[in-house]
């Protein structure tokens, strides 16, 4: 069952440049990927080794901006690339190096400074990041002379990374590697009296959240084929968290729901609308104080209550004997 | 008046307006460890409300202090109805505080539209003030002037008053000073309230220097953090050294290397976290 759900999902996923009609609905299943992607990277560290960040869109900025300087110097793709994901990689270890420092509160107020100083920098630091003005590039580039120009293969270039991403995470959750950071999250001490090097197993899950932020970032690039700062926000740090959050941390498939819910009411709420700003810290707010442990689970909670409370009366009609049973 | 002479007095009046806006971030931090993302729409909407009490005809000193009145009540309600609810959370007072910051600018765009609000000098503190034989603009050495009388008062508020011993236990231990029959949950609503006024009237008095507009939320918000990180969480001292320290290289920074002041900022944190990550004048690891 599980199985067949997963082949349909794929099924979608792989058709819905067909399904979807429109170019719009395309753009929209490009951006939720890449989102996904982002989003995945991020609950390394909140759900899985309870590390709160609000400093990830530093790193996905800092693979868009090097991916577009990189490109308008007339590189190829591997090397744009390549060389993204190594200075984001190199700018996760500074990240982690310093945030480490800290722990619980210290770590997310270390982060918060840490993404506004790659704000800073994209959007003062104008001789090399252009100011508020951002940089744009002259196209998407062809990875192995396949163009991405058209919406729809451009979604499948997303769905192709987006998988390789997802087929990561599931090794990575399922390693013993997975399970000592989730070690560190839940019993910190306990794994340090075990010895294992609580601070490496944390500076490696860094790591590797940076890396996949850093490929979110530069499918950003390519999709927009322009980065400003408005991307390395701390709101973008938040849209993030929201989507871990709102799916439920420390999960494969929350995420990924998370990315889908936010972005798809970012474009509806931004259709009817203009204030974006105020319903994300609403359904901040709203979830904090209503479903604490997100929304996904916080609705599958809140419709067992509802249907447990419309329960009895159907039960004990048609029923009776059940009710025990369940 | 040179350059330098210049930029020292514009540091010290920013170092003025930090401490305000960072003591109450510190304080809060310390005691309950909350990290309160909203203090920088504390600052933002305390300079708003006074721009709309300033336009229906009261005097500046009056709307700074009822702005921050106003200030403390929205942060006391915050406090009271949503963040006693998540004690030891710090995911849900992260989203919480982060969300409700995003709420407070939202509506300061709608109420008072995005154009930057000048507000004017208090008529009395208009042109220079000679002093030393050098000249000061008077209403810089008057910021300077409360940051110190509010540093002092703080300091005696909380070395020299049963409050302030109760508000330091507190911070110290605060499991221990709930046996010991301190109430540290109305301590709370003190402190945060405390906080949001002094953010609050901070917003109002630095309003006729850095103007009001929005995003100076979240222009103040990493600096109070900054403040906070050097200093250390919960000490009074900190703040004020952190405050200066941040005012001077602030504008100092920007004066010399204008394209990568706001990194300069953040350098003199990033030595604290890595030789000292409690902060100078921290006591514990925050």
């Amino acid at each position: 069952m599980k199985r067949f759900a997963l082949g349909a999902a794929l099924v979608v996923l792989v058709a819905w440049p067909f399904l979807a009609g429109s170019t719009y609905y395309v753009n929209i299943g490009s951006q939720i990927l890449l989102y996904a992607i982002f989003a995945l990277a991020v609950n390394v560290l909140v759900g899985y080794a309870g590390l709160v960040t609000l400093g990830h869109a530093g790193l996905f900025g800092i693979a868009a901006y090097a991916g577009a300087r990189l490109l308008n110097d007339g590189h190829g793709h591997a090397t744009v690339a390549t060389g993204a994901l190594a200075l984001t990689l190199l700018a996760a270890a500074v990240f982690a190096m310093l945030a480490l420092r800290g722990t619980g509160l210290g770590f997310v107020m270390i982060t918060v400074a840490l993404g506004q100083i790659v704000w800073g920098i994209a959007y003062r630091w104008i001789s090399i990041t252009n100011g508020d003005n951002g940089i744009a590039i002259k196209g998407r580039p062809s990875p192995f002379g396949l163009s991405l120009a058209s919406p729809a293969r451009f979604y499948w270039a997303t769905l192709a990374v987006f998988a390789i991403t997802l087929a990561a995470m599931a090794i990575f959750v399922g390693s013993p590697f997975g399970a000592s950071v989730r070690g560190t999250r839940d019993q910190a001490r306990r794994m340090n009296a075990l010895g294992y090097h609580v601070w490496m197993i944390r500076f490696l899950a860094f790591l590797f959240s940076g890396f996949w932020s850093g490929v979110a970032g530069l499918l950003y690039l390519y999709y927009n084929q322009f980065v400003s700062p408005h991307a390395v926000a701390l709101t973008s740090s938040a849209e993030a968290l929201l989507m871990v959050i709102s799916g439920g941390t420390g999960t494969l498939l929350g995420p990924i729901a998370g990315a889908g819910l936010v972005v798809i009411m970012k474009n509806v709420a931004s259709a009817y609308i203009e204030r974006w700003n105020f319903v994300l810290g609403a359904i901040f707010v709203a979830i904090v104080i209503f479903m604490p442990e997100g929304l996904v689970p916080g609705v599958v909670r809140l419709g067992r209550w509802a249907m447990a409370t419309a329960r009895p009366r159907a039960v004990t009609v048609r029923h009776p004997g059940e009710e025990g049973g369940r | 008046m040179n350059l330098w002479l210049v930029l020292t007095v514009n540091s010290i009046t920013l170092g003025g307006l930090l401490f305000l806006l960072s003591a109450g971030f510190s304080l809060i931090f310390g005691l309950m460890r909350i990290p309160n993302l909203t203090h920088g729409s504390f600052f933002m909407l305390g300079a708003y409300l006074a721009v709309s009490l300033i336009r229906w005809g009261m005097d500046f000193w009056a709307a700074a202090v009822v702005a921050g009145l106003g200030v403390a009540l929205f942060g006391g309600i915050i406090e009271r109805f949503i963040l006693r609810r998540l004690p030891g959370a710090e995911l849900a007072q992260v989203l919480v505080t982060l969300g409700l910051s995003f709420m407070v600018a939202d509506v300061c765009l709608m109420v008072w539209t995005g154009d930057p609000v000048q507000v004017e000098t208090p008529r009395a503190l208009r042109g220079t003030t000679a002093m030393l034989g050098l000249v000061f603009p008077t209403y810089r050495l008057a910021i300077s002037l409360i940051a110190v009388v509010f540093a002092a008062g703080l300091w005696a508020l909380l070395e020299r008053t049963r409050l302030g011993a109760m508000i330091r236990a507190g911070v110290d231990d605060p499991a221990m000073a709930r046996v010991a029959g301190i109430r540290v949950s109305r301590l709370f609503t003190i402190v945060f309230c405390l906080g949001a006024w002094l953010a609050g009237f901070a917003g109002v008095i630095g309003a006729p220097i850095l103007s009001v507009y929005p995003g100076l939320d979240q222009e103040m918000l990493p600096l109070a953090l900054v403040v906070v990180i050097l200093g250390g969480s919960g000490s009074l001292l900190g703040s004020l050294v952190g405050s200066f320290v941040v005012g001077f290289l602030y504008n100092f920074g920007q004066a010399m290397f204008p394209e990568v002041a706001y990194v300069v900022l953040f350098l003199p944190m990033l030595l604290v976290l890595v030789w000292r990550p409690q902060g100078l004048f921290g006591r514990q690891v925050a």
